[in-house]
């Protein structure tokens, strides 16, 4: 069976180049790229077509940054419902941080979700293994252990590593298993009570403020630790201004240290959490607008390399409370690339350059697979409808969970087919009728 | 006519200058029944009010039980000790259970800023907000506009310092608020760890040292300092507190000599006021506790709708 992908544009992130080739796709490989009408498809139905015309192609999203709650807290997200999400979302690959119950420092853990992603059979699923042991910021997991398991990447998201021995420690290590290490930056000491931004509106609301240095001083902090010990850092949702400002300057001096943000820090500000909504409450918070700026200069410059979206699924029990006994967070697979389109529309980005920062720029820094478009390559696709104009219901949303501060806003853009290993696991109704 | 068009009161921004005179002028012609012989009104016969109060209170509380039993309404005072939340009950299911019994206006006060905007969310009944976290407390703030509007005849162009933890003080959240959408002129004043960032973005000014920021003032606000922030974190010591930051005689000899001195209660008599000028002549803070009944007489029955 050959499935032939006609009429789209693809587009080539690395080259940051779009041309019109027709795709044909066999064993879920890549195995010929076209120019249009070249191909005539044989009698006998062996071939399924896509029509992609007035779409774009590109390789398949992957978001190197999500909650799936499993194991743990499968009433919010299972790995099963996540991946549904992801695939309807555009992505094919998906990183999923360690904080689960039990927390993802083990093998068994490891395994055990790899062994959920394979069941769900949907997108290809990367565990991110915890850097200590019960995220405690106490002592190292066996990075060798749970890479051969299965991990690509280490980091205590969403919890910082206070210890900054333990955190020059964990980036010596992991240089010998090669293993890219992401850190979640926030100094608990200056925010322990913050439940928002510090700022105009925090003081208007009565809340208390996480201030940006709480995020700016362990960025810098990482940024010194990467050029102590000569090793990557990867900084996670990045928000604030400073950060881009110290991770620019730390690029420029050549210390290797790579950066994403996450589609609500140059979405929104936070002005949102007033009416005291709990789909606003996430950590990092949404910063001012002049952060929002500094965010899209950031993408724009190259500062910040990826596009991730911090998925992080909440159910009413944890968002439906008062402001401040709310849990941070907020669900992003389906709205990642409407937003960073919004970008392109914006002119902060071109098309490539924003698909790079969701395919080749985290595959990457993640050393897997993805993110190429060539013959011989394993056939991961996202078809794009650049134009798709649609309000964001709860209806849509595929995740078990809807916290979304998104829900009711105009979106423009949509995934309309996904392709893992050449399968289609994600196909629009909105894709061109008749194909 | 003029028409008071809420049901809920949660803070002090929803109101117009309108809104608060009829509050005012409402409170005014309320406080001749509390100087009664009988102190009784039927006007909220039938009604009933619910007193939900998550954190301890002695006044808020006590003037809400009043005014509602002035205005002849049926009341229920809860405690967070007596509530379900002791037993892990939810705001929301506990809103949902008030909501079953039908009452007419809930008075909340609660810790966690926001909470009545939540509970007015999922409620039929009003909502009163009594005091939420650090955000507002606008019964409060509406009793101090109508003490000074008594004691001074106007609030337009008055000026008004107000001394202490403004960051922690949901009573100088709605003061600020309240006096500078009547014409006010605000400053807050206390050590820098108690100002809360862009505190000037509500149009108020700082001036931390008290002896500065209390010239030329018509009106000086003095707040509670919580002794449970006393981690040694925001200041060193009530003792320090009181040298620098408390109102004493000797700070009050920089004051206008026609000033009022105000303050929302409890007092912590020796931390940020001495004794002599808390009960001194420029005090008003017991006229603040009766006019306090008076206002909210005012706001129950504006708010259940009174013609």
């Amino acid at each position: 069976m050959i499935t032939w992908i006609k009429g789209g544009d693809i587009i080539d992130p690395r080259l940051g180049t779009q041309k019109k080739l027709d795709i044909l796709i066999s064993k879920g490989r890549i195995e010929k790229l076209l120019t249009p009408g070249s191909f005539q498809p044989p009698g006998g139905g062996e071939v399924k077509t896509v029509d992609a015309s007035g779409m774009f192609v590109t390789p398949g999203l992957i978001d190197m940054h999500v909650h799936f709650r499993e194991p743990g807290e499968e009433y919010k997200e299972t790995i099963a419902s996540g991946s549904t999400a992801a695939a309807a979302g555009g992505f094919t690959a998906v990183a999923c941080m360690p904080n689960t119950n039990p927390v993802n420092d083990s093998r068994s853990v490891t395994e055990f979700v790899l062994e959920r992603a394979r069941k769900a059979n949907v997108v290809r699923l990367y565990p991110v293994a915890a850097i200590s042991k019960g995220q405690k910021g106490e002592s190292l997991t066996e990075f060798g252990d749970l890479k051969r398991a299965g991990a690509v990447a280490v980091s205590d998201d969403g919890r910082p590593v206070t210890s900054s021995e333990l955190m020059r420690r964990a980036i010596e290590y992991a240089r010998f298993f090669q293993l890219p290490v992401i850190s979640h930056c926030q100094d608990l000491s200056l925010s322990s009570e913050g439940v928002m931004h510090e700022g105009s509106i925090s003081t208007r609301l009565g809340l208390s403020g996480i201030p940006a240095a709480t995020e700016e001083i362990m960025v810098v902090r990482d940024i010194l630790l990467a050029k102590l010990t000569g090793y990557p850092v990867h900084i996670a949702h990045v928000s604030t201004e400073g950060s881009v400002a110290f991770i620019r300057r730390a690029k420029g001096e050549g210390i290797p240290v790579t950066a994403e943000t996450a589609p609500h820090y140059f979405s929104l500000d936070h002005t949102a959490v007033i009416g005291y909504d709990t789909n606003a409450k996430m950590y990092p918070p949404l910063r001012e607008s002049k952060d929002v700026d500094a965010i899209k200069r950031g993408l724009s410059e190259g500062v910040i390399d990826v596009i991730a979206t911090d998925h992080a699924p909440h159910s009413p029990l944890e968002k439906d409370v008062e402001f401040d006994k709310a849990s941070f967070g907020i669900i992003g697979l389906q709205t990642a690339l409407p937003l960073t389109l919004d970008l392109v529309r914006e002119g902060v980005m071109d098309l490539p350059g924003a698909i790079a920062k969701l395919s080749c720029n985290p595959a990457a820094i993640l050393n897997t697979k993805g993110g190429v478009i060539e013959e011989g390559k394993e056939a991961d696709l996202t078809i794009i409808d650049l134009n798709k104009e649609y309000v964001f219901t709860e209806e849509r949303i595929k995740s078990k969970s809807h916290n979304s501060p998104f829900i009711g806003v105009k979106m423009k853009g949509i995934a309309v087919l996904t392709m893992v290993k050449g399968r289609i696991v994600w196909e629009s109704n909105e894709l061109n009728p008749g194909s | 006519m003029y028409t008071f068009n809420h049901k809920n009161l949660l803070g002090i921004d929803q109101l117009s200058v309108g809104d608060i005179n009829m509050i005012l002028d409402t409170a005014d012609a309320f406080l001749e029944i509390s100087s009664r012989d009988i102190k009784k009104a039927p006007t909220l016969r039938g009604k009933s009010i619910v007193n939900f109060f998550y954190e301890p209170s002695a006044r808020t509380k006590a003037s809400f039980e009043m005014a509602a039993k002035r205005l002849s309404a049926d009341t229920l005072s809860l405690s967070a000790n007596e509530s379900s939340m002791v037993k892990g009950e939810t705001l929301i299911d506990t809103a949902q259970n008030l909501q079953a019994m039908n009452p007419d206006i809930i008075v909340l006060r609660h810790p966690s800023s926001g909470a009545p905007h939540f509970l007015a969310k999922h409620l039929e009944a009003g909502v009163i907000n009594a005091g939420d976290g650090m955000h507002e407390h606008p019964s409060q703030a509406l009793l101090d506009l109508f003490t000074i509007r008594k004691k001074k005849g106007r609030i337009k162009g008055l000026r008004v310092v107000i001394i202490g933890d403004i960051a922690h003080s949901r009573v100088a959240g709605s003061d600020i608020r309240a006096l500078k959408k009547m014409g006010a002129e605000v400053t807050v004043s206390g050590p820098p760890t108690m100002i809360p960032t862009d505190v000037e973005s509500l149009g108020t000014q700082v001036v931390s040292d008290p002896t500065r920021a209390l010239k030329g003032k018509d009106v000086i606000m003095m707040l509670r300092i919580q002794l449970e922030r006393q981690s040694g974190i925001l200041f060193p010591s009530l003792r320090e507190y009181s040298n620098f930051f408390g109102l004493n005689k000797e700070l009050l000899k920089g004051a206008k000599k026609d000033v009022i001195i105000m303050h929302p209660g409890p007092i912590n008599r020796g931390v940020e006021i001495t004794w002599d000028v808390a009960d001194g002549p420029f005090s008003v803070i017991l006229d603040q506790v009766s006019n306090g009944v008076a206002i909210r007489m005012a706001l129950l029955y504006l708010l259940i709708g009174g013609e």
